[in-house]
């Protein structure tokens, strides 16, 4: 089987055909025209697969929210054909058997890779670290490990899960925040906070971890990923640590890249996220750290709620909101249309870069002949609402319903085979699921 | 008004509130303390947390104005099962219910509620985010003391208030930092660091904020609100102790002195007499203590009649959310 994709502009530039045979990118000029099945892609933006560093699939133990098949079909309709799946699952990720079950998920599905990340701790409790070598051993192969969620606030904890990481080439990706200056937080710290009544998430819970944890990857000699940037003061942080040559690397999601703690006026558990949306002087820093490199990838941080988690006072309200399907959208909105970002740079902190600090083989020459033929194909100038059928997982906590965003994702290829037509995921829904 | 959500309201709409609030009073000097305005409207009490003197006054306010005013607690409830407020708030607006007073432990869960219910809501105190029948009672009482029986159509111009204690968990202080400028006060608010609400500089909640009480004092405030200081709700490195308390931000017996006798003292209460207030304080002359809870009665009156009453002209707009 042979696909030909002719006229597309390849990451944003050149115009020129691609062709994808056995699974693989091949040379256009050695292929039989004839036999090959024609998309037409004039007008369209060819970019690698997608890799999302930061998913959470909910399964096992929260199959209402999330499940291993419809959170893919989720990565797939957002362009993403490889995703890294958070450890605080039920039970955690912290044995072989629970990356394994995950992992051999993924390749059921197969519309998308999927690399479960192991749990730094046990249970994700902060206390003793778990067996990091047999989950980097297992068939799950980890190679990226996190409590997110939780902190690891434990520093001779964290120095021992970097220097254990570093042992086996892997990261550790911590989700920053200061427990101790975090109590009861449910939105950013500041004069909103104030004036709602609601407990608030200073800023500087963020950048004293990162500041620590960078110090400690140096020690260490270790590689430190930092999830979910939402500070300009954490920026100045992993900017510095970069400029002393720490092993660092920082992502932002997509709606810290768009969004502002504006949005919390209703209290409306839909824009309670942690870390908390912040002022537009963060997103605007967070914007430019992404541009120049300080931050160096966007992560999802994919995070399906049932509808009974989100409509409750906004207290009781569950963290989290889903953005698989919308992150090439809204990254566009923020990066590209303003100028920040081109497409090729989407292709690196949205491809190239997540799968370099995964260890994720096969992104390294984006769109090249040879490379694996993960490819997305995005009409960039179509705008649509999003709308609760645009999302494609189980849950619909998106706060960007009823938002106009730019770009579509119109095909999307996974190792040579075909996950998405004309914006159509191929693959029948999961059981429990009517319509 | 559809709903009674925050104290933030334009003076007008402040003004005629406590306007209605003073025929509202007016019933207090009657032998039967009963208007029919309200036959046959039903009013459900929805607390979620206990709340003794806000309940009975709600629950008086309605009966007074002949509404059946059922009490819902939201311990031994269903809502102490599980169901959510949601499904709280839907069952009981789908017994037909015209209005909700509703007092909740999160903030925002009474706009929410509105919301979704479809039907009159009051905020009776969310959180650490507003309680305003509380703030117009304020508004009421200190209107009253100042200006007695002329009271009508005045706000509180150039009244400097002072309110002091943990303001940043106080739903008491947010109302009233809203309310009391929108009437012409000059409003400061006086606490131990921990205890102001986050943001930069002297102005928290679009108000004037300090650490310094004596200074505040020396200034000759018109009125000192003294909040309820929870001193078992701090961990340590909040506020170390009572002593500590007492030293910095109680009103005492030596700082009434200073204070003078034209000051006005304010307690939403229930007090903690010898924490953030002496005895002697919360008995002066110059204390409206229970002035305030008489007046409660009255503005609860007043909402309900301006949220429920068919014939009222307010019950149509658009309101204060």
């Amino acid at each position: 089987m042979t696909t030909l994709l002719t006229g597309a502009r390849v990451l944003g530039g050149e115009v020129r055909d691609l062709a994808i045979h056995d699974g693989a990118l091949v040379d256009p000029a050695s292929i039989d025209r004839d036999a090959a099945e024609v998309v037409d892609a004039a007008g369209l933006v060819a970019l690698p697969g997608l890799v999302d560093l930061h998913t959470h699939l909910r399964q096992p133990g929260g199959e209402q929210a999330e499940t291993v098949a419809s959170g893919l079909r989720a990565a797939a309709a957002g362009g993403f054909t490889c995703v890294f799946a958070m450890a605080n699952t039920t039970p955690v990720a912290d044995t072989p058997a629970v990356v394994e079950q995950v992992h051999r998920l993924g390749l059921e599905s197969g519309l998308a890779t999927v690399r479960p990340i192991g749990a730094v701790t046990v249970g994700l409790r902060g206390e003793r670290l778990a067996d990091m070598l047999m989950l980097h051993r297992s068939a799950a192969g980890v190679t990226v490990f996190s409590d997110d969620g939780h902190c690891v606030a434990d520093a001779e904890l964290m120095r021992r899960a970097l220097e254990h990481a570093a042992s086996m080439d892997a990261v550790v990706a911590q989700h920053a925040q200061e427990p101790s200056l975090t109590r009861g937080a449910q939105m950013h710290e500041g004069a909103l906070s104030a004036e709602l009544g609601l407990a608030g998430w200073p800023a500087v819970a963020e950048a004293a971890v990162v500041a620590r944890d960078a110090l400690l990857a140096e020690l260490a000699g270790a590689r430190l990923h930092v999830c979910h940037v939402s500070t300009a003061q954490t920026v100045e942080v992993v900017r510095a640590a970069k400029a002393r040559g720490v092993r660092i690397t920082a992502e932002v999601t997509p709606h810290h890249l768009l969004l502002t703690e504006e949005l919390v006026r209703g209290y409306d558990g839909r824009y309670k996220v942690n870390p908390p949306l912040r002022p537009e002087a963060d997103v605007l820093a967070l914007r430019e750290a992404l541009a120049d490199g300080t931050i160096d990838i966007v992560a999802t941080d994919h995070a399906p709620h049932a509808p009974e988690a989100k409509q409750a006072a906004f207290a009781e309200a569950a963290f989290g909101m889903v953005g698989l399907e919308t992150a090439l959208g809204v990254v566009q909105q923020s990066m590209v249309e303003t100028g920040l970002l081109d497409w090729a740079g989407i292709a690196r902190v949205l491809s190239t870069a997540p799968a370099a600090i995964g260890r994720e083989p096969g992104y390294d020459a984006p769109l090249e002949v040879g490379s694996p033929a993960h490819v997305v194909l995005v009409d960039p100038a179509a705008r649509r609402t999003i709308e609760v059928g645009h999302l494609r997982g189980r849950s619909a906590n998106s706060p960007f319903l009823g938002v106009e965003l730019p770009g579509e994702v119109r095909h999307v290829w996974h190792a040579g085979r075909r996950t998405v037509r004309d914006g159509a995921v191929l693959a029948a829904p999961d059981a429990g699921e009517a319509a | 008004m559809t709903h009674l959500l925050t104290a933030a309201m334009p003076r007008d709409a402040a003004i005629a509130l406590l306007d209605l609030a003073e025929d509202m009073h007016q019933i207090q000097d009657r032998q039967v303390k009963k208007l029919p305005a309200l036959r046959g409207r039903t009013v459900v009490n929805l607390f979620f947390e206990d709340s003794t003197r806000t309940r009975s006054s709600f629950e008086i306010a309605g009966k007074w104005l002949s509404a059946d005013v059922i009490n819902v607690s939201g311990k031994g409830s269903s809502a102490s099962k599980g169901e959510s407020l949601r499904d709280t708030g839907l069952t009981i607006a789908a017994m037909g219910v015209d209005g909700v007073v509703v007092r909740s432990g999160s903030s925002g869960a009474p706009a929410l509620l509105a919301d979704w219910i479809g039907r009159p809501v009051v905020n009776a105190g969310d959180g650490t985010h507003e309680h305003p029948t509380q703030a117009l009672l304020d508004a009421f009482a200190l209107r009253r003391r100042i200006h007695g029986d002329a009271a009508r159509g005045k706000g509180l111009d150039g009244v400097r208030v002072a309110i002091v204690g943990d303001i940043a968990h106080s739903r008491v202080a947010r109302s009233n930092a809203l309310l009391l400028p929108a009437l012409g006060a000059e409003v400061t608010l006086v606490g131990p660091p921990a205890f102001l609400p986050p943001g930069a500089g002297p102005t928290r909640l679009g108000v004037r904020a300090t650490t310094d009480l004596d200074a505040v004092i020396a200034e000759r405030p018109d009125a000192l609100m003294l909040l309820r200081v929870q001193l078992e709700r701090q961990t340590g490195a909040v506020v170390p102790s009572a002593a500590e308390y007492i030293t910095g931000w109680s009103l005492t017996d030596e700082r009434l002195a200073r204070l003078g006798d034209e000051a006005r003292i304010m307690h939403p209460g229930p007090m903690n007499r010898g924490l953030e207030i002496s005895s002697r304080a919360a008995d002066a002359d110059a204390s409206t203590i229970l002035e305030q809870v008489t007046a409660g009665v009255s503005v609860r009156m007043a909402v309900l009649y301006s949220l429920l009453a068919s014939d009222h002209p307010s019950s149509a707009d658009g309101g204060s959310r």
